[in-house]
């Protein structure tokens, strides 16, 4: 597998992601972690670090943590520890971040997806807990600098990937697939606006088979457009530098997305020393094999396990079980569909094919589509039953798509198939798409088009099999496009022999 | 009625569930004797609040609702926060600091029926052990107002030896409870750590600060410990969930065959004649009443002194981070920036030697340093947890001295913070090993300073303690001197 390379380097990419856990309260208080409420309304006494508080773990957050483990192959610690890390700033209202630092709580693992058609893996180092801090606000207040600690408290898991990834299209397919699994499993909202999701991605180029560059890391990449343009541009940047003699330098960089440039915050020499040590104020967090199980136990499917099992059960290519677990509805969608017809890679193909294109059009989420899955079963049902042609079956798609009447959890569920057929069937009937499977009467069209194009048949006689085409358009357009395609090269060949 | 103020927790109680005495009335006699704070012991007092928390306690007694201990007085450490009154950890960086919420000690004594006297003071942050390094002026020793009442519960001691209360709260970090207790004549336990919730605690050292009573006999401390302790899960992570338990139960139980065990290193040259010789006598008293006296061995007794003085300033230097003037308490007037503002603020506010425990506890936490003196402390630590275990296969209980001298003069050591550091070699052990230690009074020195014995047991044995040093009181009177008595 090689890596591509970008003037002769190569890109070097690790992750860190931070994952916003789905709790109701905060990781170490009872405050709740909504989003967007006034400022400072939602910061208890724990949050605001008053005297005498003391942090208290919320077994949730725990649990959310064993989830992505488990969804990742990871070992779960049985005991890890959680570390303070010293620093000062306004929004830390402890002057401390209770975070795990020497022994995290999710161990190893791996992130795989396919970057085209190339099935790619990243390896985790590992997935810790901690708290965010609060918000500074330095725009609201002229001369001042405003603080919000509703965010103070709230429960991070942060994602740490080992430098496998090669270029900025393959960073955003991981980040991607992290982003749908933690959905998947419901530990995050995913919500990358309010910050739910939120990547820093350490990028280093070298010469093939050099050590490892000198890395930078790009902070707070919020959306998968940026992450790419930021990737891009740092990896030219650093190129250029190189090029041009200059060595780079450890930083933090922060992407610029009006300018599309990163921009250095700060240098290793300004690197803090947090001066880590266990939090005295939480024992170990010890995970016992059977809570992990129980964890287990209540998980929902997860989307590397139900891919292989659509490869097992429907004889999918991996690559389509891979894009149809991309979400649960495109999973459950996908399952009704071909339960429905039986036709599990006409359902792949159409759900890949047409669904997509028709969602991707109109900016639609697969949420939304118009077609139910009773329909589109039926749908297929018709093109292998030999009613209607594949081109046909795309006006009847086309006409069910724009139609107002579908409700799709309901067809999601397969209620209502039978509705589906009969819907089908009329679109079908009216639109007069029913292809000609008599035979007679298009053996009548056959001849007719054959005594019209002698000179055709002769060069096919001589041997030219292209002069069948000459042939076969003309029978399709005398049947207004209803004879089945592959009836009428099965007659013709008899015809011709 | 004239010495209502003589009168024990137990005795109190008794009158007060008898309706022999009101709650206001008792109440009112303290108050009274507080007036013109005595010793500089009290930092805040607000009469009308423990009145009105004297009248609901007598409201209780006539509905009959009453609880344990109703309409006894207690006063507490100032590092325990109260909705009711000023907290201030005996820092300016905390001045006129009002919680919004009391720490689960101080209402679990107010549940159990206890009237508030008001906070006491103590060094700053629970930071050492004269109780000089208060920002609001030393506490003074009731037996020789010359002489320092020890730390950091200096305040609590002193107010419970000169009768402004019967009983206070205390900390306990390195010996805060035992040693002042041993200083000011009065008896003083820390239980196992985790027994009491830290919520609401001023924190110094998380893995060792302690809550318990101080008071004026064993009993009077089983009777205050029973109410403080107990399981606060969802509010303190290191709080145990061992169920509440009364320890005025075993009180009575007979010496006879009970194994007190006495480290040679407690015994040693550091140890100055007055206070081997009050303890000798203490000792013989124990053996007469059927104890068994077995020598035993704490040889890591030395290392506690460089261990604790690792471990307490490192959690020091990160609890005290949030005293940043951003939220609450002080704040400098004038900066020019943020880090002038941090500078500024915290250099003002923090005393010398919160300032050169932050200075420490930064130090050895540090890039390259961590190593040799944070994780080799802890290191440590374990092993003397592991020596007393080793002990405790010989011996029911551990007696020594509670410190080296009784109480020195005021100011003999306040710019030698080494001289003090020293000081705390008996009652550090216990601390770093989370032991429950108390201290109960068994005579006096040579310049008349009361003498304590301290008394270590094995986890969750409070209760034998308890029982030696009240089995003790009963044929001994040393508790029930008060300072007028020897002047």
């Amino acid at each position: 597998m090689n890596s591509p390379l970008v003037h002769g380097y190569e890109v070097v990419i690790g992750f860190e992601t931070h994952a916003q856990l789905s709790t109701q309260s905060k990781i170490f208080s009872r405050a709740s972690t909504a989003f967007g409420a006034e400022p400072n309304t939602q910061a208890c006494a724990v949050d605001l670090a008053l005297p005498g508080t003391l942090p208290v773990m919320n077994k949730g957050a725990v649990e959310r943590a064993i989830e992505l483990g488990l969804a990742l192959g990871s070992h779960i610690a049985e005991r890890s520890v959680f570390a303070r890390k010293n620093y000062f700033y306004p929004d830390l209202p402890k002057g401390y971040q209770i975070s795990q630092f020497e022994i995290p709580v999710v161990q190893g693992g791996a992130v795989s997806f396919f970057l085209g058609d190339e099935k790619k893996t990243v390896r985790l180092v590992r997935a810790h807990l901690e708290e965010d801090a609060g918000k500074s606000l330095h725009e609201d207040f002229i001369g001042q600098s405003g603080i919000d600690l509703n965010r103070a408290g709230t429960p991070l898991l942060e994602i740490v990937t080992e430098p496998d990834m090669r270029s900025g299209e393959e960073a955003v397919a991981y980040a991607k697939e992290l982003h749908k699994i933690v959905t998947w499993i419901g530990i995050c909202d995913g919500n990358m606006q309010e910050g739910s999701f939120r990547c820093d991605a350490n990028v280093s180029v070298r010469k093939p088979g050099a050590p490892l560059g000198t890395r930078r890391e790009i902070k707070n990449l919020n959306s998968f457009k940026f992450m790419q343009q930021a990737i891009d541009y740092e990896v030219s940047w650093q190129i250029e530098q190189i090029e041009d003699g200059h060595a780079i330098q450890q930083a933090t960089v922060l992407f610029n997305p009006d300018t599309g440039e990163t921009r250095a915050m700060r240098t290793k020499e300004d690197a803090a020393d947090y001066r880590y040590f266990p939090d005295p104020d939480l024992p170990p967090l010890v995970i016992s094999r059977e809570w992990v199980e129980r964890v287990r136990s209540e998980m929902a499917e997860l989307p590397r396990v139900m891919a292989e099992r659509f490869v097992m059960q429907y004889g999918l290519p991996e690559y389509d079980a891979a894009q149809l677990t991309q979400s649960k509805t495109v999973a459950a969608y996908f399952e009704a569909v071909a339960e429905a017809c039986g036709q599990a890679k006409l359902a792949s193909n159409w759900i890949m094919g047409e669904v997509s294109r028709r969602l991707n059009a109109s900016e639609m989420t697969f949420e939304q589509t118009p077609v139910s899955a009773a329909q589109l079963a039926a749908l297929i049902g018709r093109i292998t039953d030999d009613t209607i042609s594949n081109n046909a079956a795309r006006q009847v798609f086309d006409a069910l798509w724009t139609s107002t009447s579908n409700d799709v959890t309901v067809a999601i569920t397969g209620v209502g198939a039978v509705g589906a057929v009969s819907e089908v069937d009329a679109i079908i009937e009216a639109k007069g798409l029913k292809q000609m499977n008599d035979t007679s009467a298009l053996e009548a069209i056959i001849d007719e088009v054959l005594a019209a194009n002698p000179k055709n048949v002769e060069e096919f006689k001589a041997g030219n099999a292209k002069a069948l085409n000459g042939l076969v358009g003309p029978i399709m357009k005398a049947s207004k496009g209803k004879a089945n395609p592959a009836q009428v090269n099965a007659l013709l060949l008899k015809k011709l022999s | 009625m004239g010495d209502l103020h003589n009168k024990s927790v137990a005795q109190l109680a008794a009158m007060l569930k008898n309706k022999e005495v009101s709650a206001v009335e008792v109440a009112t006699r303290f108050l009274a004797r507080m007036g013109g704070n005595p010793h500089n012991a009290f930092l805040d007092i607000h009469s009308e609040v423990t009145l009105a928390q004297a009248q609901a306690s007598d409201d209780k007694i006539a509905a009959g609702t009453a609880g344990p201990l109703e309409g006894v007085p207690i006063a507490h450490k100032d590092i325990f926060v109260t909705k009711d009154f000023v907290t201030t950890a005996g820092s300016k960086i905390l001045q006129d600091y009002r919680s919004p919420f009391d720490a689960t000690v101080v209402t679990r004594l107010r549940d159990a029926g206890m009237v508030t006297l008001g906070k006491l003071n103590c060094d700053e942050f629970a930071m050492g052990s004269a109780n000089e390094n208060s920002a609001y002026e030393a506490v003074t020793n009731p037996w020789n107002a010359t002489r320092i009442p020890g730390g950091s519960s200096g305040g609590s001691a002193a107010a419970v030896a000169a009768r402004l209360t019967p009983a206070a709260t205390g900390t306990d970090t390195g010996g805060s409870i035992r040693q002042p207790a041993a200083f000011c004549g009065i008896t003083g336990i820390k239980p196992t750590y985790g027994r009491a919730s830290r919520y609401g605690m001023v924190a110094f050292a998380s893995s060792l600060d302690q809550a318990g009573p101080m008071a004026r006999s064993a009993e009077d401390c089983a009777w205050l410990l029973s109410a403080m302790c107990g399981p606060d899960l969802d509010r303190d992570s290191t709080s145990l969930n061992v169920a509440k338990e009364d320890f005025s139960l075993g009180l009575m139980q007979p010496l006879q065959g009970v194994r007190v065990g006495l480290p040679n290193e407690f015994f040693g040259e550091g140890l100055s004649g007055d206070v081997r010789r009050a303890i000798d006598a203490a000792l013989k008293q124990l053996q007469t009443q059927g104890a068994k006296l077995v020598p035993i061995a704490l040889p890591r007794t030395e290392l506690s002194i460089p261990v604790y003085y690792i471990i307490a300033p490192a959690e020091a230097s990160s609890n005290l981070s949030r005293f940043d003037g951003v939220k609450f308490g002080h704040r400098a007037k004038e900066f020019s920036d943020l880090a002038d503002m941090y500078e500024k603020t915290r250099s003002e506010a923090f005393g010398d030697e919160v300032k050169r425990r932050i200075m420490i506890g930064a130090y050895v936490l540090s890039h390259g340093y961590y190593d040799a003196y944070y994780l080799q402390a802890q290191k440590i630590r374990r092993m003397i947890a592991d020596d007393f275990q080793q002990a405790f296969s010989q011996c029911d209980v551990i007696a020594g001295p509670v410190a080296p001298t009784t109480a020195w003069k005021l100011g003999d050591k306040s710019d030698d913070p080494l001289a003090n550091y020293l000081a705390d070699i008996f009652t550090l052990p216990a601390s770093l090993a989370g032991l429950p230690g108390m201290s109960l009074p068994v005579g006096f020195g040579e310049n008349g300073m009361p003498v304590g014995m301290q008394l270590i047991g094995n986890y969750l044995q409070e209760t034998k303690l308890l029982n030696v040093a009240h089995q003790y009181q009963l044929h001994t009177d040393h508790h029930l001197k008060t300072p007028g008595d020897v002047a």
